[in-house]
């Protein structure tokens, strides 16, 4: 898979094979990817009669609508602090559970039959994955019960639904799983024999972790926190229902703004979400050469 | 995971010793730290979905909360009999319709795409990249955009059409990744064989990459079945007057607090395990007879 350098002079002719390959692919992302960005990013621009008609212009009313808002700052610390803490706690639960099946479990048909229990979910309804959370979370959920009837607490915690709490709860339910499965497969090719030496060089178990395990598996780490970030920061619906209403983020705000039918302002919020997504991804993206990564 | 799918008896195959943890003889404490973890991670990963299916199962005294009121099929029957629920059956159908078209394309331009990446051509890089930015890019500010796009081209939105669309942003990213993972471990030299043979590049695809690559392609079309299946933020804007399946239950998790939002949940996520197990059985079974016909 990886193009070994002596090929990089590539003729004409292969590279029209490989273009004759890939051309469906294009012929699918330009419409549907790189179309509807410029349609966004025009619209952004745009002036409204306030009633989703648009005037073809150029304005920057919009942007500074958005950036002179008080609620911008707000919308962008709420959905920094979702992003981090769904991090956070993804990053770890995923390192250690990918460790576990990578160097703990010692039945290799057991390793694959457990990451696949880890992953059928990620097959099923993300919707359907949230709101099962409702008859645990819930003020009459099961937890609620469970510390009432072990007498922790007099009155129902009300802060498990419908709060920060269980946003956070539904992001890193749902999200887990990107970090696992990059950061297994990261894991899958160190080389025991590397860990073996150590051993045999005197390391300790956190010695062999720190200098060999998690250095290695930083490219798995960077494709996972890839997912994690853009998938948070691009959400609406986990924080719409599992906050009730109560928090918001900067696209469940873009969804509000396109409900009342504000496209210029919602789109201008869209371009400068979209900008700081791109910032952070080529931050990423420069610690690791993703495409090796992938296609290795 | 995709790797790991496409070819499991060798996926983790470097890992023939479990250095870190001696392979014989007591287990280390992390082990048991980490055991923990996992069982954790797995039950709060199944635990809430295995909730509402059981309270699907409540007679019509139920709600959204344990505990369980008697026990029928009630909401079921109300899911698929009230106009009050919205047009579900409409919406399943139209759900798996658009599936199966999704899946076909899905795995037809991934395959292309993962032949043409295979060598290097010029520009390669800018539609890798298209490619993830498609993957990243916010949902619901894609499906703005194709909605604005053929809103400002006069067409008609429609689930066929615009949604199509929009969701194949989606699955085709994930169908070309994993089709890298699959490709990666794809002998070249049985291709060359081939050519030597005086196989004709068709014939070469068709005769020896397809039935070599089967296992792979199996699993991008699981991957693009279930995504568009599940996928919501896209086809939110893109769908038209009718809706898809998770949009129908979006709007009932707004609007519906009977244990029919429960039931539906039941429902699709018994058709996402129908094909995860055809998907995974499959591959299990390409597997199998292959090892049979190369002891025998």
């Amino acid at each position: 898979m990886q193009p070994s350098p002596a090929q990089s002079p590539t003729s004409s002719r292969s590279n029209l094979a490989g273009w004759l390959y890939v051309s469906p692919l294009v012929l699918v992302l330009v419409p549907f990817f790189v179309a509807p960005m410029l349609v966004v990013l025009a619209a952004s621009f745009f002036a409204t009669d306030g009633f989703g008609g648009l005037t073809p212009g150029f304005t920057l009313a919009s942007y500074v609508e958005v950036l002179h808002s008080a609620l911008t700052l707000k919308l962008y610390l709420a959905t920094i602090k979702f992003t981090v803490l769904t991090w956070i706690f993804t990053l770890i639960i995923g390192f250690f559970v990918a460790y576990f099946l990578v160097f703990h479990v010692r039945n290799q048909l057991l390793a694959i039959g457990l990451f696949l229990l880890c992953t059928v979910p990620f097959w099923t309804s993300n919707i359907i994955r949230m709101i099962s959370w409702i008859p645990l979370l819930g003020k009459e959920g099961l937890i609620n019960q469970a510390l009432l009837g072990m007498g922790v607490i007099r009155q129902p915690l009300e802060v498990l639904l419908f709060s920060d709490l269980a946003v956070v709860i539904a992001y890193v339910h749902q999200l887990t799983i990107f970090m696992i499965v990059p950061i297994f497969n990261s894991m899958a090719r160190i080389d025991k024999k590397l860990i073996e030496a150590a051993i045999d060089a005197g390391a300790s178990r956190f010695d062999i972790m720190r200098l060999i395990v998690v250095p290695m598996s930083k490219s798995g780490i960077a494709l996972g926190t890839i997912f994690v970030v853009s998938i948070v920061m691009g959400d609406f619906f986990v924080v719409k229902v599992m906050s009730g209403g109560g928090s918001a983020s900067v696209v469940s705000a873009f969804y509000e703004d396109v409900g009342v039918l504000q496209y210029p302002t919602a789109a201008a919020s869209a371009v400068l979400l979209t900008l700081v997504l791109v910032a952070i991804v080529s931050l990423i993206l420069r610690t690791v050469d993703i495409r090796q990564e992938i296609t290795r | 995971m995709s790797a790991v799918l496409a070819d499991m008896p060798d996926a983790v195959a470097p890992a023939t010793t479990k250095a870190i943890a001696p392979s014989k003889g007591g287990r280390p404490w992390t082990f048991y730290v980490l055991a923990a973890l996992f069982t954790f991670y797995v039950l709060a990963l199944y635990g809430p979905m295995f909730c509402i299916y059981v309270l699907s199962f409540q007679d019509i005294r139920g709600g959204l909360v344990f505990p369980m009121k008697g026990q029928s099929l009630h909401w079921f029957v109300d899911l698929f009999t009230q106009v009050r629920t919205g047009d579900v059956k409409g919406s399943f159908d139209r759900s798996i319709k658009l599936a199966v078209i999704v899946t076909g394309i899905t795995v037809v331009v991934s395959f292309l795409a993962g032949l043409g990446f295979r060598k290097r051509f010029r520009g390669d890089t800018v539609v890798f990249y298209m490619m993830i930015g498609s993957l990243v890019a916010p949902g619901l500010v894609l499906g703005l955009g194709t909605g604005l796009l053929f809103q400002a081209l006069g067409l008609n939105a429609s689930w066929y059409t615009s949604a199509l669309g929009a969701q194949l942003s989606w699955t085709l990213p994930f169908g070309v990744l994993v089709m890298f993972a699959v490709m990666s471990r794809f002998n070249h030299v049985w291709e060359e064989a081939a050519y030597d043979l005086g196989a004709s590049r068709w014939q070469s695809i068709r005769l020896v990459m397809i039935p070599v690559l089967a296992p792979g392609l199996v699993a991008v079309a699981l991957f693009g079945f279930t995504l568009s299946y599940d996928e919501f933020a896209r086809s939110l804007q893109t769908a038209g007057s009718l809706n898809t399946l998770p949009l129908e239950i979006w709007s009932m998790t707004l609007n519906v607090t009977s244990p029919s939002l429960y039931a539906l949940g039941t429902v699709t996520t018994i058709v996402s395990f129908i094909v995860i197990g055809a998907s995974l059985g499959t591959i299990v079974l390409i597997q199998k007879k292959r090892g049979s016909r190369s002891k025998g």
